[in-house]
């Protein structure tokens, strides 16, 4: 396996794994040659049509596909009637009374959600990278018995998520509440313990894989060098697959963020609730007079997460296309 | 690869090095991740020691076994030289194995048990509730004057009985006698040492769980328990039904006898059950339940067969675009081509379960965007008939899923060497067979791994059903809360946590090890498929 994030070898690789770099790339090399341009006009619109032009007819049509949900959350959080039949007209205002509702609801303590899901999925997201990392590099540098026996179970695991075992996750936490309250059911403390139970099954192949693609022999050097394997590990291994660490970072802050099953089971009240669990109530109650409120509270969550995603989007690509899915 | 020996941070083999250069370096930073290792062992010795005293209060044996093995087990690998992969490993792994692996297994065990509503505990606990909300105070119950206290987040009733007999109990200990105690004025006791007495301030503070505190006269249940209103005076009493423990059986004032029943619950001769019950193992129960009830089996068939048709049109759908939509822009000098890529993403960077509720707005029946404006104020009912909800399900799929099958299909593509279209051209090849022969088989090669994680993710993709639809239109026929979209996954939590229906955590736990042997089935035969396994040396 090459490594997607070696600048020696990531024109390559990042081609081939990720689409985005790859069409920036095949664009300038094939860039419109100026003679092209008189080919078009004698041929005429007919010719350009056929060519190109349905081309963009198709993708004026995505587009509305894509992004009309999108503006339509945007127009009604900016929409001061509070239902969902006023929401029907576009942007016909702009009011950013709802953002500021938003904060002052007795019942739905929006500022507390956005915290606890920020919390946890940066803690979970931080606690997945480091687990995940000490395996991979248990994996991919030793040789030990139960090696290859261990790789298959995590591939095998990494079919089964976490929210099969729901029933049995809730049970367990309620027993462990009951010797340790600080970790049991109603703590997010304990909810981040759980999410760290699927880390190893989720991304350890991803790293492993990635691990695999830088030298042994630079292990080597520091070894002789007197390094101890601590030392290896923190200081030399870690920083090389720094960018791998961010994508399973990353892909593990936004399924955090956007987990319920789990999350809606172990946190019971609201105060301590995440976004996704207390959004769903919200709207669940009662959609139609409420709508307008969850369109604030939507583009909020939103805007981190797709911040995230859109500025890193070329590394999230290349690891969800290496095998991961979001 | 080589195979670099285990070394320990303590005992790191150290190389003849030519010159001691590196040396002082090297030695303060073990030092440093000495006391780093020792201080991260403390704490999590100490969690253990805490949580290993909690279960020993608790008599809970085998989880303070198994704590205990765990404990020294961590610290015997991380204070002992070699076994360096373990020391990598064993965190990872212990959170696997506790959360994860163990989690399967218990569901596996849960299901196997009537495990639900009111069959919560232990038949000792059924018993005890029992008498305990049954009780009723004795009319002419004498007053005891009584005192609370705490001990350990605990509290006791301090009795001063009419005779001045002064005993003490809790809600796990009956009275028993004691003699070192102290007194106020009025002769009643007061205060024990090693107990906090109750002020008043803190009697009103923890209202509740003082009135819900019934303490037993005596080791037998049925003489009947003390109990306070007030947190100053008690009376004494009685359960309104008895408990003979040799017979194992519950007589009411009536004289009616109540048997265990041998599904878990105290039954009388006319079938009425006392609440609670208790957890026991019934065998394949549940797994019978589910494949012969009339009225469950036809939900889950139906939502076996939904789950499948969910996950292999979802993965249809979805290819079928993305792969038309990376042909289509797959020129190369096709003008804004970025600008397209960039807001097609956008449904797939947007959070997955705000999609679901944003479309629920959009789906609304009576004030829907889509009914009230595209179809002019029609009411379509998008999410409350099964096929148009099926329907709705699939295309909200479709707009959260194609961008990344567009994306991995664009990659595909562009990997494909322009030289094989070059020479089926020259060969005569018109462009559909030049795709169809040539490029959509390369691609497939390369996208079908990803197309079968694609389906394994969208068996188990709860946040589109939940949140969309709640897997309704509910079908009122069925024995269990199951409707037209639901799949297996919010069968199961709709069965373990719904609401207005009872919980029932050993049907779900039989229906989640259904769907886990489906997913290992398919897996199989997947991992066969793409030959994975091949790969790990």
């Amino acid at each position: 396996m090459t490594n997607p994030f070696n600048p020696a070898e990531g024109a390559e690789v990042s081609s081939r794994l990720n689409p985005a770099v790859a069409g920036a790339e095949t664009a300038p090399g094939e860039s419109p040659a100026p003679r092209v341009i008189p080919e078009r006009r004698r041929r005429g619109l007919w010719f350009w049509f056929r060519d190109t032009g349905w081309r963009h007819f198709i993708g004026l049509v995505m587009l509305v596909f894509a992004a009309f949900p999108l503006l339509y959350v945007l127009s009604a959080s900016l929409n001061p009637t509070g239902t969902l039949v006023g929401s029907n007209t576009l942007f016909r205002t702009i009011d950013f009374s709802n953002y500021i509702e938003l904060f002052q609801l007795p019942q739905q303590p929006y500022a507390a959600w956005f915290i606890n899901t920020m919390v946890i999925g940066l803690i979970a997201a931080a606690g997945t990278v480091f687990l995940g990392a000490l395996a991979a590099y248990a994996f991919s540098r030793m040789r030990f018995r139960g090696r290859r026996v261990g790789l298959l179970t995590l591939l095998l695991v990494q079919m089964f998520p976490q929210l099969l075992g729901v029933v049995a996750i809730f049970l367990l936490m309620s027993g462990i509440g009951e010797v340790f309250p600080q970790i049991g059911i109603g703590t997010q403390a304990g909810l981040i313990l759980v999410y760290l139970g699927g880390a190893l099954g989720v991304n350890t192949y991803l790293l492993y894989g990635f691990f695999n693609t830088v030298p042994v022999s630079i292990d080597e050097a520091a070894k002789i060098d007197g390094a101890s394997h601590a030392r290896i590990f923190f200081t030399i291994i870690l920083r090389l697959v720094a960018p791998i660490l961010a994508v399973v970072g990353l892909l593990s802050f936004i399924g955090t963020t956007s987990e319920f099953v789990i999350a809606s089971i172990v946190l019971t009240d609201p105060q301590t609730q995440t976004l996704a669990v207390g959004l769903y109530q919200f709207v669940s109650q009662e959609t139609s007079s409420n709508w307008t409120l969850f369109s604030a509270g939507a583009v909020l969550a939103a805007i981190p997460v797709m911040a995230l995603f859109l500025y890193l989007q070329k590394y999230i690509i290349g690891g969800l296309t290496a095998g991961s899915v979001k | 690869m080589s195979h670099p020996s285990p070394a320990s941070p303590l005992a790191a083999p150290v190389p003849p090095a030519p010159a001691g250069a590196l040396k002082p370096p090297r030695s303060s930073s073990s030092t440093r991740g000495i006391l780093i290792k020792i201080a991260l062992l403390s704490i999590i010795d100490a969690i253990a020691v805490f949580g290993l005293f909690m279960l020993f209060l608790q008599e809970s044996w085998i989880p303070f076994a198994i704590v205990l093995a765990v404990t020294v087990l961590v610290n015997w690998i991380y204070l002992t030289p070699g076994w360096l992969p373990a020391k990598y490993l064993t965190p990872g792994l212990l959170f696997l194995a506790v959360f994860q692996i163990f989690v399967v297994v218990y569901s596996g065990y849960i299901a196997f048990t009537n495990y639900g509503d009111g069959r919560n505990g232990t038949k000792d606990d059924a018993i005890s509730t029992i008498l305990l909300t049954a009780q009723e105070r004795v009319p002419d119950s004498p007053t005891y004057r009584v005192t609370v206290l705490e001990q350990f987040g605990e509290y006791f009733f301090l009795v001063t009985d009419p005779e001045g007999e002064v005993s003490l109990g809790s809600a796990d200990s009956p009275l028993e006698r004691v003699t070192d105690f102290g007194t106020d004025s009025t002769g009643r006791a007061d205060s024990v040492p090693g107990f906090t007495t109750l002020g008043f301030a803190d009697l009103l503070g923890n209202q509740r769980a003082i009135t819900d505190l019934a303490v037993q006269v005596s080791d037998d249940p049925n003489d009947g328990a003390l109990r306070t209103p007030d947190g100053s005076n008690a009376y004494l009493y009685l359960s309104s039904l008895s408990y003979d423990a040799a017979t194992d059986t519950f007589v009411d004032r009536q004289g009616t006898v109540y048997r265990d029943g041998g599904d878990g619950a105290f039954v009388n001769d006319s079938g009425r059950e006392l609440i609670p019950g208790w957890t026991i193992t019934v065998g394949f129960d549940n797994f019978v339940k589910a494949f012969t009830t009339e009225n469950i089996r036809g939900p889950l068939i139906s939502v076996t067969i939904w789950t499948f048709a969910f996950a292999i049109l979802s993965v249809a759908t979805t290819f079928a675009l993305g792969l038309f939509l990376a042909i289509v822009f797959n020129k190369p000098n096709m003008r804004g081509k970025k600008a397209y890529r960039l807001i097609m993403i956008l449904p797939y960077a947007f959070p997955g379960f705000l999609s679901g509720l944003v479309w629920l707005g959009l789906f609304n029946e009576d004030f829907g965007y889509i009914n009230q404006v595209l179809f002019g104020g029609a009411s379509i009912p998008w999410l409350n008939d099964p096929w148009l909800a099926k329907f709705s399900v699939l295309l909200v799929n479709l707009w959260l899923g194609f961008p990344y099958m567009f994306l991995i299909c664009t990659g595909a593509l562009q990997s494909i060497p322009e030289e094989l279209t070059e020479a089926a051209t020259v060969d005569g090849a018109q462009p559909w067979a030049v795709f169809r022969l040539i490029k959509f088989p390369l691609l497939l090669v390369s996208v079908a791994p990803l197309l079968i994680s694609s389906f394994a993710f969208n068996f188990n993709n709860f946040n589109i059903i939940y949140m969309l639809t709640g897997g309704g239109p509910r079908d009122v026929s069925a024995g269990v809360d199951a409707g037209a979209t639901d799949i297996l996954i919010t069968l199961v939590y709709k069965v373990a946590f719904g609401e207005g229906t009872g919980r029932d955590y050993g049907l779900a736990s039989a229906f989640a090890i259904l769907i886990f042997f489906i997913v290992a089935t398919v897996s199989i035969i997947s991992f066969r498929q793409t030959k994975a396994l091949e790969e790990l040396n």
